[in-house]
């Protein structure tokens, strides 16, 4: 319309017919799960493609289908459930006392401004701490058994969780508990219906984030001292150069990460269903 | 029941919100309260319910709660204040549960305010499924669950489009009809103020003090969406009104 020879023409041209141009294209995140697996397959085919021309030497990277070979074996032997029942144990027990008292500290500094102003300073101190660092210590505290395994998880778990949970009790929406205040419900009842339900979403997805620091932890800890576990596998077969078994190592890790993953989606499907 | 307020003051900080305000909430008539935004509404209704202590004055309780009231002092808020996960149904046992009622009782109950407040049909919806004007009559359900002694409301319907707002306007009329109740209701909307109200008082601008206050014979029953009778109070009101809200719209700019 901007054309010259239009410019003696109406501007209201009639016979010019136009769709309006769709420019609200982009900026939506839609999930496409496909192109995840996606993805996982072309970088596996390439390693494998390589590997097997010898275009990536076998001392570099081991051949993926040989990874494969090493953890069925390893499953065949019994070896893996072996490694991995300790681990998982270590990883539930430890991830289950660091939630636990996280959240209720967390609920409490939330909810009281006493336990806010003692101890989110505190927090804030041991929150950038490496725990690993204080793996040598807890060892010290706790032996070098399951106990300093615990006790590192824990502590691991603990600060990410503690400092979500208070995050999401702020956010609860006041005009809720002062609903609840009107009503003249019971302090427990406001706590239970109304606080928690309402910091739910903030509490697990900072379970996630805990969870992951765990597993990372849980390898620290089984690299010490241990004689099953997945950590003392790998350490065993790094020190040994053994690509194969180190990569399988790595792979069960990486699958024990998305159970985990997909272990918290659940569940924040069954307790976030409201949303 | 009735509730007596005298000589009632109170400041934020050093900034007075509400100056000498006296009135009388009588039982079973719905006060209007309007006044231009930011003067003190929220504040002196949020002093009615005892969710906040005035700075001076007093406010009495006079007579007692009616029987089986298991909350003397109930709001219903503008956003709904609805718990998100809790269905329709929950959402009404929420007041319930504290108090030690046999479960038929609560069902009996529950059942009672969903039915009449035409919710039955939604009982086991969340309240991501509703409507505005659907939230606001759960929040109504909810409030008349503990059969309270005086509703306080708190721009009910504002949150909502002019349609649904009538047609809930027009449920509230036949709930009071029904069962008569005793409410204050704030609103900076006049037809509301004077569809509703057996007492209508109209606050001043920040600090808000009680400039006029005038009664409405008419049954509230009787009164319309258009009617001729309300436009005479509903001019009144305005030319009240204007000025105030005039120099209230021009303050904020000043700040
Ligand atoms: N908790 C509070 N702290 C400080 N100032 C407040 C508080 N609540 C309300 N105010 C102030 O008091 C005045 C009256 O507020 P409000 O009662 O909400 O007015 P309205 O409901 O009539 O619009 C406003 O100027 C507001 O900023
Ligand atoms: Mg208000």
């Amino acid at each position: 319309m901007y054309d010259i020879k239009n410019k003696s023409n109406n501007s209201n041209n009639l016979n010019v017919n136009k769709p309006v141009p769709f420019i609200g294209k982009g900026f939506q995140p839609k999930t496409r799960s496909w192109m995840g697996y996606f993805v996982f397959f072309i970088i596996i085919f390439v390693l494998e493609l390589g590997t097997s021309t010898g275009v990536i030497s076998s001392l570099t990277l081991p051949k993926p289908s040989d990874v494969l070979e090493t953890i069925i074996q390893l499953f065949q032997s019994g070896l893996l459930f072996k490694h991995l029942v300790p681990s998982i144990l270590r990883l539930v027990i430890g991830a289950l006392i660091g939630i636990s008292l996280g959240i209720s500290i967390g609920t409490l500094i939330g909810l009281f401004s006493y336990f806010r102003s003692g101890l989110v300073p505190v927090i804030a101190a041991i929150f950038p701490i490496p725990k690993i660092a204080l793996l040598p210590l807890f060892v010290i505290w706790f032996g070098i058994g399951e106990g300093s395994k615990y006790a590192l998880i824990a502590l691991g778990s603990f600060t990410p969780t503690v400092v979500a949970t208070y995050g999401a009790v702020d956010n609860v929406d006041r005009t809720l508990i002062r609903m609840g205040q009107s009503f003249g419900l019971s302090w427990i009842s406001i706590v239970y219906k109304i606080v928690l339900p309402g910091a739910m979403p903030g509490i697990l997805s900072g379970l996630r984030i805990s969870l992951a620091i765990s597993i990372i932890l849980l390898v620290a800890a089984e690299m010490l001292g241990a004689e099953y576990g997945i950590g003392a596998y790998i350490l065993e077969a790094g020190s040994l150069y053994d690509l194969e078994r180190l990569f399988a190592g790595v792979t069960i890790l990486s699958l024990l990460g998305i159970t985990v993953s997909v272990f918290v989606t659940k569940l924040e499907q069954k307790i976030l269903k409201w949303r | 029941m009735n509730i007596k307020i005298k000589n009632l003051n109170h400041s934020y900080d050093k900034s007075k919100v509400l100056s000498d305000i006296n009135l009388e909430i009588m039982d079973g008539q719905i006060l209007s309260i309007i006044g231009p935004s930011g003067c003190g509404k929220s504040t002196l209704l949020r002093l009615i319910g005892g969710l906040e202590k005035p700075c001076s004055g007093e406010i009495t309780q006079i007579g007692s709660p009616p029987a089986g009231c298991l909350n003397a002092m109930t709001y219903i808020f503008q956003d709904f204040a609805l718990l998100p996960w809790r269905t329709v149904e929950e959402n009404v046992s929420l007041v319930l549960e504290d108090h030690s009622l046999s479960n038929e009782i609560k069902r009996s109950v529950i059942d009672d305010v969903l039915d009449r407040t035409k919710l039955k049909d939604f009982s086991y919806a969340f309240p991501k499924q509703l409507s505005g004007g659907m939230k606001q009559r759960v929040a109504i359900a909810r409030a008349l669950a503990v059969n309270p002694a005086v509703l306080l409301m708190d721009e009910p319907l504002s949150a909502l489009d002019s349609q649904t707002r009538e047609l809930l306007l027009e449920d509230f009329i036949n709930l009071w009809h029904r069962k008569p109740f005793t409410a204050v209701y704030i609103t900076h909307n006049l037809s509301e103020a004077v569809r509703l109200g057996h007492k209508i008082l109209v606050l001043s601008r920040r600090p808000g003090k009680i400039i006029e206050t005038i009664s409405i014979e008419k049954p509230i029953a009787d009164r319309k969406l258009i009617d001729k009778d309300l436009d005479q109070y509903q001019k009144h009101l305005w030319n009240i009104m204007h000025d105030e809200a005039r120099a209230a719209d021009a303050e904020l700019l000043n700040v």
